[in-house]
Formats: C-alpha cells, structure tokens, sequence
C-alpha cells in the first residue's frame, strides 16, 4: 500500500511539475502575476511529493518488502540497517529517484528563500528548474520505475553488492548528488537570464551561494568516493581516472571556474556572457555524467545500469537541455551587454587565467573520457585511456595555475601590479624553495620533479598565508592593528584562504605519494616477517571469524619499528552470504609520515598467505587538504553578504535597472 | 586598454592555452593509451613485444600454476588461441580458472605476456565488457548469467555456492 502511495505521488509529482513549466512561463511572457505566482507554490508541492515517494521507497527497504522488485534485487533482510538505508539510492533506480529528489529540493529551495528576487524572474528560474525535474520523472517512471512489485513475493532479497556495503560509499551519492544537481541552479538561473535578456551583478550574487554550497557538497562526495576505493580496493590507489571519476571530476572542474567567474562578475560586472556559458556547462558536464553512469555506456564498476533504453532517453534529455542551453545561447548571449574593463594584469585577468586553464582541464579530462567510446563506435577498436594520458594532459595544465594562484589573490582589481605582488611573495618562494630542498635532502631518491611539486604545493600554502599577512599587515603593523585588522576580514576571505590553501595540501599530497609510494610482495608462513619503509611485520597467523552477513579470515600482523612494537594489524577478506561475493579488507596503520597499509591475499600450501604492504606517504594530505578546501567554502557561505537571499539587500541598492540594452 | 585591446589579449590567451593543451592531449592520445586484444588478435595480428595493451579472456582451466614466491603463471584464451601469461603479485579475490579477466602488461621476447595489473570485477558472474563482446562476436558467449528476470524472480532462492 505504501509503495503505490509512493508510486502515485511520483505521477502527481510529474503533473506537478508541467503545471510548473506552463503556467509560470506563460505568465512570465505574459506579464500576467496570478500566474506567476503558481510557481512557487508548485515547487514546494512536487518536492514534498517526490519525497514522499522516496520515503516510501526507504520504508519499504527499511521493511525488507521482497514484493517490491527493486528491494527485492537490491537487499536482503540479514543485511545491517544502515545498508538497508544506504541499498535505496545503491541501485539505477533508487538513485534516480534521489537524483530527483535533490533536484526538487533545490527547487523548493529557491521557492522558499527567493521573495526578494523579481517576479518574472523567479517564475522562470522555477519553470526551467521544473523542466528538468519533469524530464527526469518521465525518465524514471517510464524507464526505471523503482515501485514495480513481484508476484508471487519472494521471501529472501539477492543483497547489496558487498563493496558497496560500507560506510563512506554509503554517503558518497548524497553528496555527489547534491553537487552534481545544485549546478542545476546555476544552469536555471542562466538560461532565466538569457530568457529575460537581462543579467546584472545580483545576478552572481544569487547564483554564488547556490553554485558553492553544490561544489561544497561535490568536493566531499568526490573526496569521500577517492578515500572508498583508497581503502577497499585493495592496493591503495586513490584515484583511477575511470569514467565514473571523471564523469564527478569535469563538473567539479567547470564548477570551480564558475565559483571564480561569478566573483568577477558579482564585483566588477564583467564576464557576464562567459559566466554564462560557464554555469549552462557546468551542468551541462553533470548532465553528461549522468548520462555516462546511468546509461551503462562505459566500462566500469559503477555501471549497473545495463538497459539501452535508458541509454537512450537520458541521451534525447541530455541533447535537448544542452543543445536547447546552447541554442538559447547563440541567440540570447550578444544581447546581453558586456561589463567593466580591466588590465590583464588584475584580479580579473588572474581570475580569467583560472578559467581558461579548469575549462581546458576539463575538456582534456573530457576528450579523455569520450575518445575511446568514439573510437570504438568509429573503428570499433577497443582501447582504455588511463593514467598516462592524464598525466600528460591534465598535469601540465595544473602546473601553471599553482603558480598563478598566490599571484593572482594578490593583484588589485581593475588594474595589477605584479611587481608589487612578487615582492610580496618573495618570502613564500624561498620558504617553497626551502620545504623543497629540505624534503630533496630527506627523501634522497625518486624523481627529482617530486620536490618540486611539494615546494609547489607548499607555494600556495605559504602565498595563502602570506596575503593573509598583507591584509592583516602582520609584522608591518603594530599587533593590536593585525588582531583587529584580523578579526574585520570578512568571512568570505578567510574561506578563500583556506580552500586556496587546502589546495596546495592535496598537491603536497599527491606529489609526495605518486613519488614515493612504496610495496612488497612476499609470501608468509605464520612467525614470518617482512619489512617495509623502516616498519619491520610479523605475520603471527589467520583465523575465521563471523560477521553479520560475512564470513571472514583474519590474518593477524605485529608491527614494529626499531625494536619497538607500534600496533596490531589485522587486515582480512571476506566472503558475503548473499551475494557470494568476495571483498578485502585492508588494514592500515596511519603514521604522521604516511598509512602503512597490509592486504591480506590468497592462502598458498601449508598456511602460508600471500601477503602484500604498501606505504603512502602524506597520501592522507589528499582527503585532508580536500576536506579543507570543502570547510572554505563552508566558512565563505556563512558570510553575511553571500548568504542565500542576502542578495536582495544588494539589488536594491542597485538604482540601475538590469538593463541589458546599452 | 581598449575594449578591443583586452578583447584581443583575451582571445590570444585562450587560443594560446587551448592549442598548447591540444597538442598535450593529442600527443597523449597517441602514446598514452592501451589497446585492448583478445588472444586470437595478439596471435592474429602479431603485437610486437614491449608495446603495453590489455589482454582480455578467460582463464583456461588447470592453467594455474603458482611459481617462486608471489609469482603466477596462467594462460587467456578466448577459445580459439591462448596466450601465457605471467603476473608477481596478489591476484583478484575473484580470479579463477573459467573467469573473465582483463590483465595489463606487455608481450615478452618469448611470446609471453608479463601482466602488470590484473583485472577482475568483484562479482562472481561478472565478465569484462570487452570480455564478453568479444566472445560473442567469436560465439562461445554462455549467454546473461548476471541477473535472472523479475518473472521467475519468485522462484530464486538464494544460491549457495
């Protein structure tokens, strides 16, 4: 009965949301307020159905109904509780649903906080954002409709793929999500203005919050899906370059470019058209990501979803949205009229430099990912774009903008002086050049190209640092000075610093680990011991044990360090009931220096394991620096001047309408 | 600075960064990108040693054989040709004799292919993609294993294996 509550809400829910596409648009062009004023309302209903639907998705797997197919395929009734939770949006279907969901949040959100914003303005935002809610709806109810039930009702479920049974993965969709779809905001926000013809600094300033708490949000899930397949995927690696990565990479990318686009034009009306464009291709990117994941399309772990008809229908949303975005585009963009001048030298030209290098990023990232899909639908010719190539592309590029980006928080608006800021930052450079040097003399082997990316890294730590001190004048001024000059920075600046910052931590991350990770291999009788990066191990023997839904053999290790014990290791693999599938646990030992990280492999003759050990180096710099770089923009929310609907205090100190003709 | 000026600046810069970052990707494109064969393609079209690839197929059966220490040796076939292969390290938890693999390496001197990485999906029905269309193309695909239909899901009773 629940379930067809829930599938009956998700039919309103569509018919909700075409009463939100026609009636408001129509008032929009009409000029005709009663109408408008349908929007608003309409986008709270269809979230609050939607999400009845998903509740009633969730009690269904909370209850382990197996007359539900989709329950039924997707989990079973010994599995824990917060599996059962996590098992709704673990599927094409469910996920779908959440994806939806999201999306009307978002919705009802611009609903609920947007009074201040210009009547026909919101209307359209809300009708565009209604459009894609409707489409996806359509996709999932003719497509991957989550309510269908089994008759007669089976009495066990098949289970969660057991590698998705964990906890970080359980979180990592949610977020991802919320990232991927709170572009959508950004992209209703842009194609209402193209709609209107009119664009003006407020503009930014409402689709700045919106666009940062979704790149907040996506900054987390990636990290958290990175730190997932760190951990469970048996050696270590913490980033795979497949499509499934990529596909949450391009949109974090074009994303970032918007976050800095949108601040030169919330401050210097410029960049209008360009801002534009860049939020139609942020979601645009996240749209294609979809498409890639949901459609089975690519050659991966994550693709479960494994009918072509959903290939297909979520390629026509994909060519309609893009190709109408775009079209909307080249028609409107000319209309709108271009803003303030600057130097290249300034503030703008160092943010225009970010721009052009991310989007440029994200296009290799991009090519990278669709080559091989061409290449096969072309010549039929099967190949993997992996690593080196991204190491050839997707490096370089990031190369200039470390270097760039100390300069670029240093420069004036409207017109820079570079010398200035050099002088400036001349005590981050030899302080870089120092960190460098000092881990060349530390570490005394591998690429010499390794200490120079951690002096990189270590760069935009210190320049954050360093602007810091130039706006607090530390050590120029006298203290009580610096400790209310400090204090008066506004928030926005501090998360500014911080995510610069958090930045140069996950480069010192990655460079210190891709440099010098090291491994061995050995095969262990149980007394043996193997030593690795000064850790020397002791394997002291395996044993069964007993999960809740897992059989399990757990080998038990001793590590010391000159002589001295430091812990008990005990790394394991295991062996799910339903389904029989195998995982491997790795256990690691996190040192300040690096994660010593010992898997556990197949049992050889006469007890005896294959044993495998790693050691990472900082690679923990990676999801910290990550994290931080999240808490930035966290912190850059919580300014009073960015908060969601603070906007409207702007606007109206704006005298000048939002004139789009000269 | 003119309108136009900066405008200028603008577009150099960006044409200067987009054709430096194309001429990177079409560089990587050419040399940094693995080709994946099946056995009968390595035989048929002769891939030179040293050149890395992707060997997909399955693992023929009583193939396996563990050397010194973490080494393995085991042969890929597709059923019409075998190629053998040796890898040092920790196989997949789901690596068998009968499963689809991919692994990652390059051919030796002796016709050998020495596997850097091998791959297998953590599900036990699970086959490569490229796997599995090769094999269909060739004909000796087992037919869709992965998930019985919703109609005789009632029946099901959870396998065990």
């Amino acid at each position: 009965m629940i379930i067809e509550l829930g599938h009956f809400a998700l039919i309103l829910a569509l018919f909700v949301g075409a009463i939100q596409i026609c009636l408001p648009a129509y008032g929009a062009d009409r000029g005709d307020p009663r109408l408008m004023h349908v929007a608003a309302p309409a986008a709270i209903v269809q979230f609050v159905l939607v999400a009845v639907s998903f509740l009633a998705l969730m009690h269904a797997f909370v209850t382990s109904d197996f007359s539900v197919e989709n329950v039924w395929a997707n989990s079973h009734s010994a599995k824990p509780m917060i599996y059962k939770i996590a098992g709704v949006w673990g599927n094409h279907e469910g996920s779908m649903l959440l994806w939806v969901l999201i999306l009307t949040l978002f919705g009802a959100a611009v609903a609920a906080y947007s009074q201040n914003l210009p009547l026909s303005f919101r209307a359209r935002v809300l009708a565009v954002q209604a459009s894609l809610s409707t489409a996806f709806l359509l996709f999932i109810l003719l497509t991957s409709n989550p309510f269908l039930r089994l008759n007669p009702s089976p009495a066990e479920g098949q289970g969660l793929n057991p590698i998705l049974q964990d906890p970080a993965l359980a979180f990592h969709p949610p977020f991802l999500y919320t990232g991927y779809v709170g572009f959508s905001m950004a992209f209703s926000f842009a194609i209402a203005a193209l709609w209107e013809g009119r664009i003006d600094a407020a503009w930014a300033r409402w689709v700045r919050p919106w666009t940062l708490l979704a790149w907040i949000a996506l900054t987390i899930g990636i990290a958290m899906g990175s730190w997932w397949a760190y951990y469970t995927l048996g050696w270590g690696g913490w980033w795979f370059w497949d499509p499934v990565e990529n596909a949450s990479f391009m949109p974090w990318l074009a994303g970032t470019a918007l976050l800095h686009s949108a601040v030169v034009m919330e401050k210097r009306e410029a960049l209008k058209i360009w801002t534009i464009l860049l939020a139609i291709l942020t979601f645009s990117l996240s749209l294609m990501g979809t498409f890639l994941v949901r459609s089975g399309i690519l050659t991966s772990v994550h693709a479960f979803a494994v009918d072509p008809k959903r290939g297909i229908v979520i390629l026509a949303i994909l060519a309609v949205f893009i190709g109408g975005a775009l079209t909307l585009y080249a028609w409107r963009a000319s209309s709108l009229k271009a803003g303030g001048l600057f130097q290249p030298i300034s503030r703008e030209g160092a943010l225009v430099l970010n721009n052009v290098l991310l989007t440029t990023a994200a296009a290799t990232v991009l090519i990278g990912t669709l080559y091989p899909l061409a290449l096969e639908a072309v010549t039929g010719a099967k190949i993997s774009v992996g690593a080196p190539y991204f190491d050839m592309t997707f490096v370089p590029l990031m190369l200039p903008l470390l270097i760039a980006l100390p300069f670029g928080a240093l420069l004036a608006w409207k017109r820079g002086d570079l010398r200035a800021a050099a002088q400036r930052l001349a005590a981050a450079f030899f302080a870089a050049l120092l960190v460098g040097g000092f881990t060349m003399a530390l570490v005394r082997r591998g690429p010499w190209l390794a200490p120079a990316a951690i002096a990189l890294g270590a760069w935009v730590v210190i320049g954050a640092c360093v602007e810091w001190g130039v706006r607090t004048k530390a050590f120029a001024a006298p203290f009580a000075e610096t400790l209310r000059r400090a204090s008066n920075l506004p928030r926005s600046a501090y998360g500014m610093l911080l995510a610069h910052a958090g930045v140069g931590i996950v480069a010192i991350g990655i460079a210190a680990t891709s440099a010098w990770r090291s491994e061995t291999v050995q095969v262990l009788v149980p007394g043996g011991t193997m030593s690795l990066a000064g850790y020397q191990l002791t394997f002291l023997g395996a044993a069964p044990a007993r999960g809740p839904n897992y059989q399990e053999t757990v080998g038990q290790f001793r590590v010391t360090r000159n002589g001295n014990i430091v812990t008990n290791l005990e790394p394991s693999k295991r062996i799910f009931d339903v389904p029989r599938q195998a995982t491997t646990q790795a256990a690691i030992l996190n040192a300040f220096s690096g994660d010593l990280y010992v898997v556990l492999g197949d049992a050889v003759e006469n007890g005896r394991f294959v044993v495998r050990v790693y050691f990472h180096p900082l690679v923990r710099l990676i999801w910290i620096g990550a994290l931080i770089m999240a808490l930035g923009g966290a912190l850059s929310m919580t300014d009073r001047r960015l908060r969601i609907g603070a906007a409207s205090a702007a606007r109206r100190r704006s005298t000048a309408p939002m004139a789009a003709a000269e | 600075m003119t309108r136009k000026q900066r405008r200028a600046t603008l577009i150099g810069t960006s044409v200067a960064g987009l054709s430096l970052a194309l001429i990177l990707v079409l560089f990587a494109l050419r040399s940094g990108v693995d080709y994946f064969y099946t056995p009968s393609r390595v035989v048929g079209q002769e891939v030179k040693p040293g050149v890395s690839f992707r060997l997909g197929g399955l693992v023929a059966k009583d193939s396996v054989k563990r050397g010194q220490g973490t080494t393995v040796a085991f042969d890929v076939t597709d059923t019409k040709s075998t190629i053998p292969v040796i890898f040092d390290g920790i196989l997949p938890e789901l690596f068998r004799e009968g499963q689809g693999i991919i692994a990652v390496g390059k051919l030796d001197t002796d016709g050998r292919f020495r596997a850097s990485t091998v791959l297998a999906k953590h599900d036990e029905n699970y086959m490569p993609p490229e796997v599995a269309k090769a094999l269909k193309e060739q004909g000796v695909w087992q037919g869709d294993v992965t998930r019985a239909s919703a109609a005789t899901a009632a029946k099901i009773v959870p396998a065990a294996k």
